[in-house]
């Protein structure tokens, strides 16, 4: 039997389905382990201790709530200090944070303060006698590496979307606690942010990424893709380095090697050759689909689905029919 | 300023990879490579630093066999100042034991800046810059995709998931690059020859304890050959019908 930890990652005062995803693969620890607890730590701003009953259901017995106007928004070293401190007065077998931009800031720092050696980016996990095994995806995707990490508590980060968060309900009792350093000594200071344009879909955690690349022609055709990802009403925008260097398309928005790497359930590549580089940061899609107009382009080795031509001509023909497709349910 | 970078070798992943006889690693036959790509942008970003903000010193470090000098003279011919090899006989999978060596390097060597790649292309684990800074106490912003320095303080743009914040943090501070930053130059022949005089240290990586182990490598499952459904526009209904009855995507 041995408790596990999970850090329940928030922004603008809400929870992210990365923090239902970490408290789950607790929960799936602690049970594999006898009956252990999860313990996960959430904080923000004054008013978060509201969230905590829904990290109950997804298996959380007790939620550590840190309350602090300095915690508004991500502030990694009074964070760091925080978990760090609670992981080790905790005595967890392992501590559990998500492979999300925040996650990877803070789980390196934390296992630093430990001097605890982590696992990243881990697509799954097992307790094996004195070892956490884990599975974590290399040289661009193209193999996979089965890791073992001794050492107590094992620390991992665990790739978005990986293991989805199962539903383990239970009323979660609410402790508060003071963060482990002063939120307004930390040197590095967050000035602004800047929203992702409300309620717009994240290309990792859309079910439906359309993507476009040059072969779009231009900025502006980049509505056609737009287009097909508001008629699935469940999709996001994404582009090849090709387009994003051309500045037709934020930075943030690039899906490859050195992009984000996602995995949707579906995926249609819209005028992309299929470099290697943009091959490595969808290939774990469900289902692919490609439109291009050369026969020959290497996407269509990956592509379930192949459309040969012009995208500029199919892609309203194909806006059309999803949108009756989904009007007929 | 004086700014150290710290880069690692990869092998180019354009490869088709296959798995060495040890099951462990990759094998190496036939591999090309280079530095890793974010540690490519890392050496420019301190390099275009230098040549704006006049007086400087850029410092590139490896840590790994000695064939990790074909990368410290690459990024030397680039412009770097001098060289530093932490030598170990094979590179651990363990990225605090790197850190650890790295900080001990680091440490004490009066740097304003240190630079770091987001990850690692090959290991992809995006673990030893946030660690070195946590050993170093020094303040740390990871995956930036700007950064302006004026008045020993920096300024950073990170993007998040669907956001993006801005940082501001005085120097000394380790950073981490990602994609938005200045893309690696091509060394000059010019480059490439001064390389050649440039000072290389090698000494020995201060590694300590390792806790992870790599059990095996495997390479993933092949996707299922697909198919051409048909041409331009006519091709629409028989897609959206396959992404419906198949797929169950739709
Ligand atoms: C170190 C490194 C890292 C990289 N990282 C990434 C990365 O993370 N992500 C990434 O995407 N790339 C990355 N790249 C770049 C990559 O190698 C390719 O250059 C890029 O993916 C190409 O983008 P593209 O497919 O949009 O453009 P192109 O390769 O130019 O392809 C355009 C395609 O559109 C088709 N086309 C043209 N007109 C039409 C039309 N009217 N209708 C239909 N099809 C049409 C063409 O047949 C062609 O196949 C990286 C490269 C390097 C060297
Ligand atoms: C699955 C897997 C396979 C591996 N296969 C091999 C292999 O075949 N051969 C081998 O030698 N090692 C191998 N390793 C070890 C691996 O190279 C180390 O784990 C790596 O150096 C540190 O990994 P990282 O991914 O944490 O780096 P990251 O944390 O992703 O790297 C971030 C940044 O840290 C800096 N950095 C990282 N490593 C170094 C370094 N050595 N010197 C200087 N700066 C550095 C760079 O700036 C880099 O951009 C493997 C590891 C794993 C997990």
């Amino acid at each position: 039997m041995a408790n596990m930890f999970a850090f329940a990652e928030s922004r603008g005062g809400a929870l992210r389905r990365v923090a239902f995803e970490a408290v789950s693969a607790a929960r799936a620890l602690a049970d594999a382990s006898g009956s252990g607890e999860v313990h996960a730590l959430l904080a923000g701003a004054p008013g978060i201790a509201s969230l905590a009953p829904e990290l109950g259901k997804y298996g959380a017995d007790v939620v550590i709530v840190v309350e602090h106007a300095g915690l508004a928004n991500a502030n990694s070293e009074a964070l760091a200090a925080t978990a760090a401190e609670r992981i080790r007065s905790g005595g967890y077998r392992a501590a559990i944070f998500s492979a999300s931009a925040q996650g990877r800031d803070l789980a390196p720092r934390v296992a630093a303060k430990l001097g605890q050696s982590m696992a990243a980016d881990v697509t799954s996990f097992g307790l094996a006698g004195d070892a956490l095994v884990v599975t974590h995806p290399a040289y661009a995707g193209k193999v996979i590496a089965t890791l073992r990490l001794t050492g107590s508590p094992a620390i991992v980060t665990l790739r978005p979307g990986a293991r989805a968060a199962v539903e383990a309900p239970r009323a979660a009792r609410v402790e508060s606690a003071q963060p482990a350093a002063d939120p307004g000594a930390s040197k590095v200071v967050v000035k602004e942010m800047i929203a992702g344009g409300g309620a717009k879909l994240d290309i990792g955690d859309a079910p439906v990424i359309v993507s476009g690349g040059r072969g779009l022609k231009s900025a502006d055709n980049f509505k056609l893709v737009e287009d097909l990802a508001a008629a699935f009403g469940n999709a996001a925008v994404g582009a090849t380095r090709a387009v994003t260097d051309d500045g037709w398309r934020p930075h943030s928005d690039q899906i490859g090697q050195t992009g984000r790497q996602v995995s949707p359930d579906l995926y249609v590549a819209c005028g992309i050759s299929g470099a290697i580089q943009h091959i490595a940061g969808m290939r774990n899609s469900r289902t692919i689909v490609a439109i291009n107009k050369d026969k020959e382009a290497p996407i269509f080795k990956v592509a379930d689905y192949g459309i040969v031509g012009d995208v500029i001509e199919v892609l309203p023909v194909l806006t059309a029919a999803v949108k009756e497709a989904r009007a007929k349910g | 300023m004086k700014i150290a970078v710290c880069i690692k070798r990869v092998p180019d992943m354009e490869t088709r990879f296959k798995i060495a006889a040890s099951g462990t690693a990759v094998d190496a036959a036939g591999l090309k490579y280079d530095m890793s790509d974010f540690d490519g942008y890392a050496v420019e970003t301190a390099l275009q630093l230098n040549e704006k903000q006049g007086p400087g010193e850029t410092v590139v470090i490896s840590l790994g066999p000695d064939v990790v000098q074909e990368q410290l003279r690459k990024a030397l011919s680039m412009g770097a100042d001098r060289a530093v090899q932490l030598k170990a006989d094979r590179v651990p999978a363990d990225g605090l034991a790197i850190a650890r060596a790295l900080a001990a390097e680091l440490q004490g060597g009066g740097y304003d800046l240190i630079l770091f790649g987001r990850q690692a292309v090959d290991s992809a684990n995006a673990t030893v810059g946030p660690m070195t800074a946590e050993l170093l106490g020094l303040p740390c912003a990871t995956a930036v995709s700007t950064l302006e320095i004026a008045n020993g303080r920096a300024t950073a743009r990170r993007d998040l998931e669907g956001a993006a914040e801005i940082v501001e943090f005085p120097l000394p501070a380790v950073v981490s690059v990602d994609e938005g930053m200045p893309r690696a130059r091509y060394p000059s022949l010019k480059g490439i020859m001064a390389a050649k005089k440039k000072p290389l240290e090698v000494k020995p990586a201060q590694l300590g304890d390792e806790h992870i182990t790599i059990e095996k490598l495997e390479l993933p499952p092949e996707r299922a050959a697909g198919r051409i459904v048909g041409e331009g526009a006519a091709a629409v209904p028989e897609l959206v019908r396959l992404l419906h009855t198949e797929a169950k995507v739709l």
